[in-house]
């Protein structure tokens, strides 16, 4: 896919969504030929590598545990990874499917997505295929694929929010079921990627009520999230400040996906800006967050240093204040009815006047983006540099946090660490410390176990 | 010191790791075929959709395949009586026919084309090529593994105590033999 960017045709063009025919003909733009081909190479190597990683996560969340660590007593974490590769593996082969099949169209001059097309008024060969084939082959994936984008964040962000509000995660039966309802619903939705495309309107409104279940999960979610936080003891460490941007995100951009996935109301946002704003902020920068949000928390297990707070706190606020500086005033240009993807808006009198708000959204941009060059810096200034990390600089109860900060072949000496309890006994009245690791036995907390803990 | 792990022995569930890769992997592979397949209904709803005679060589291959089910079946029952000749003689058989499948099926291939019903096309010749092309391409997969199950049954490195490699070699068979089935009952009948 890099390679493409050296090529004279340039790289493919048609969105991440390449609909055919766009997509399809190399007679419809420069980044049809020999870009799209390498895109679509790529595609099938990133698919077999996601498969392949997939099929190993499921098999070993679910077969290679260490002693006790029961389905139950995984972290969120963990959950969070095995659901999302249960997702990789029953889309992407579908995904696997429709790019195939783009592939016979464009290389061999099959019809699978071309019918009834004229080029210069000169008809081409291309008889019986459907382009409404693609997208709903192509969504089929494309919704659950936003999942696997999220969920994993939303499982880092559930071990630093427990963590670091020094509280058990509050509802963990219900996050694990929040997460599998939602991989669940993820599969039945695709449609509403597709409201415009001539689609029956009872089955619109099928599509709707179906995306709008997604809501009741997502919610279960978000509110665990805060009841956690509620009356915590809170760590702020910058880990903590992108759990909780996460959190805002989560909200904020769940919120306009209720409008969009109405299918009248998202008749008139349809491709516009609006829609650009619901998915940076819900899907993007939540991810994003989350992901900030592990490698702050993670690096002393990584590197055995510590990260620079300060540049960490920097980092978090110029950050937070670029992406809803960017994508917040989207929704205004949405409202008014801007287009996405266009390469000018100006061209058109109408949008004249939202001229300010572009230049508002590209300001922010740039500051954003230069505030990662901070991040940058302190990764690997860390990697080096780092203050020398404890054991446990968190006072965190997984078992990644007993190894030792020697990287070892096997990550232990000797034994795998047997699990006697859940990953999230903090603050337990009674107990000595403010957290009880996952490898402490019950009979050494005799002060502090519930009834029926022995 | 880290010990070498077996990840086959002693694993949480009791099942085999590779047991479990495998069933996770036909598991992707179903989804895949389930993507085609709704493709094809979704297409065919669509109008425009030539219709003709699928070749009855289709029907011979289906016959090989349950054949080649069936003796793949027996090796492994042999190898776990630890019965090697039999089981010797049934993994021979299998490979032999499962290259026959792979042979038939590009026979009928060939009868489509005599009859007009080319690649490039009206999809619905187009979908056939592609559902059975892709079977067979998975096949070649299980004809490899055959083929290596084959050679370790002959060398005797199977008995009623390590029988795991051919067991899933015949989990994959029986698996790409039901895919058949159920493309070709698709195609002949459902859709």
């Amino acid at each position: 896919m890099m390679w493409s960017v050296f090529i004279e045709t340039g790289p493919a063009s048609g969105g991440w969504t390449i609909y055919p025919p766009l997509s399809a003909l190399p007679q419809a733009m420069p980044g049809s030929g020999m870009g799209m081909t390498l895109w679509l190479v790529s595609m099938v190597l990133f698919i077999v590598s996601a498969l392949l990683g997939g099929i190993n996560y499921i098999a070993t969340v679910i077969n290679l545990r260490t002693k006790g660590m029961s389905m139950m007593r995984l972290p969120l974490t963990i959950w969070a990874f095995l659901i999302t590769a249960i997702l990789g593996v029953l889309s992407f082969p579908v995904l696997f499917a429709a790019a195939l099949l783009l592939v016979f169209d464009r290389s061999f001059g099959t019809s699978f997505y071309l019918s009834d097309i004229f080029i210069g008024g000169e008809a081409l060969h291309n008889s019986g295929g459907s382009p409404i084939l693609f997208q709903h082959l192509f969504w089929f994936l494309g919704h659950p694929e936003v999942y696997i984008v999220l969920l994993p964040a939303l499982g880092l962000a559930s071990e630093v929010i427990a963590t670091q509000s020094r509280k058990p995660i509050f509802g963990y039966k219900a996050m694990v079921v929040s997460m599998l309802v939602i991989a669940f619903l993820s599969f039945i939705v695709w449609g509403h990627h597709m409201f415009m495309t001539g689609m029956n309107p009872f089955l619109g409104a099928v599509f709707t009520f179906t995306t709008l279940l997604i809501a009741i999960p997502s919610a279960v979610k978000v509110f665990n999230y805060i009841a956690t936080l509620w009356k915590a003891n809170i760590q702020l460490t910058p880990a903590m400040c992108f759990a909780i941007g996460l959190v805002s995100f989560f909200i904020s951009g769940g919120l306009t996906g209720i409008i969009l996935g109405d299918s009248a109301l998202d008749i008139n946002i349809h491709d516009t800006y609006f829609v650009v704003a619901h998915f940076h902020i819900v899907m993007g920068a939540s991810a994003i967050f989350g992901m900030f949000a592990g490698v702050y928390h993670w690096f002393p297990r990584m590197f055995g240093r510590m990260m620079n707070k300060t540049l960490g706190y920097i980092h978090f606020w110029i950050t937070v204040i670029a992406v809803y500086g960017v994508f917040f005033p989207m929704h205004f240009l949405g409202l008014a009815g801007v287009p996405r993807r266009y390469y000018s808006n100006s061209a058109y009198e109408s949008f004249m006047d939202m001229q300010n708000i572009n230049e508002l959204v590209t300001v922010m941009s740039m500051i954003g983006g230069v505030a990662q060059l901070i991040f940058a810096f302190n990764f690997f200034y860390s990697m080096f540099y780092g203050k020398k990390s404890e054991q446990n600089p968190w006072g965190s109860n997984t078992i990644e946090w007993t190894a030792p900060v020697e990287h070892l072949h096997g990550n232990w000496p000797g034994e795998i660490p047997t699990v006697h309890r859940w990953a999230y006994d903090y603050s337990k009245p009674g107990a000595e410390h403010d957290f009880i690791p996952q490898t402490t036995p019950y009979s050494q907390t005799k002060g502090s176990n519930l009834p029926g803990e022995e | 010191m880290a010990t070498v792990i077996d990840n086959d022995k002693n694993t949480y569930t009791g099942i085999p790791t590779s047991k479990m890769l495998l069933w996770i992997g036909i598991v992707s592979i179903i989804m895949a075929f389930a993507g085609f397949t709704s493709g094809y209904i979704v297409r065919k709803a669509e109008g425009n959709w030539v219709e003709f005679n699928l070749p009855r060589a289709f029907t011979i291959s289906t016959i090989i395949i349950l054949m080649s089910s069936f003796t793949m079946q027996m090796a492994y029952i042999a190898v776990r009586k630890n019965n090697f000749k039999n089981a010797k003689t049934f993994a021979i058989t299998t490979l032999g026919l499962g290259l026959a499948f792979v042979f038939s099926q590009f026979y009928a291939w060939n009868v489509l084309v005599d009859n007009g019903i080319f690649f490039v096309g009206n999809p619905s010749g187009s979908f056939l090529y592609v559902l059975s092309g892709l079977h067979v391409l998975h096949l070649v997969g299980g004809i490899i593994a055959l083929i290596i199950v084959s050679v370790k049954t002959i060398q005797e490195k199977y008995n009623s105590e390590n029988s795991l490699g051919i067991e899933l070699c015949a989990t994959y068979w029986h698996f790409l033999d039901l895919l058949w089935i159920y493309l070709f009952v698709f195609v002949a009948y459902l859709a």
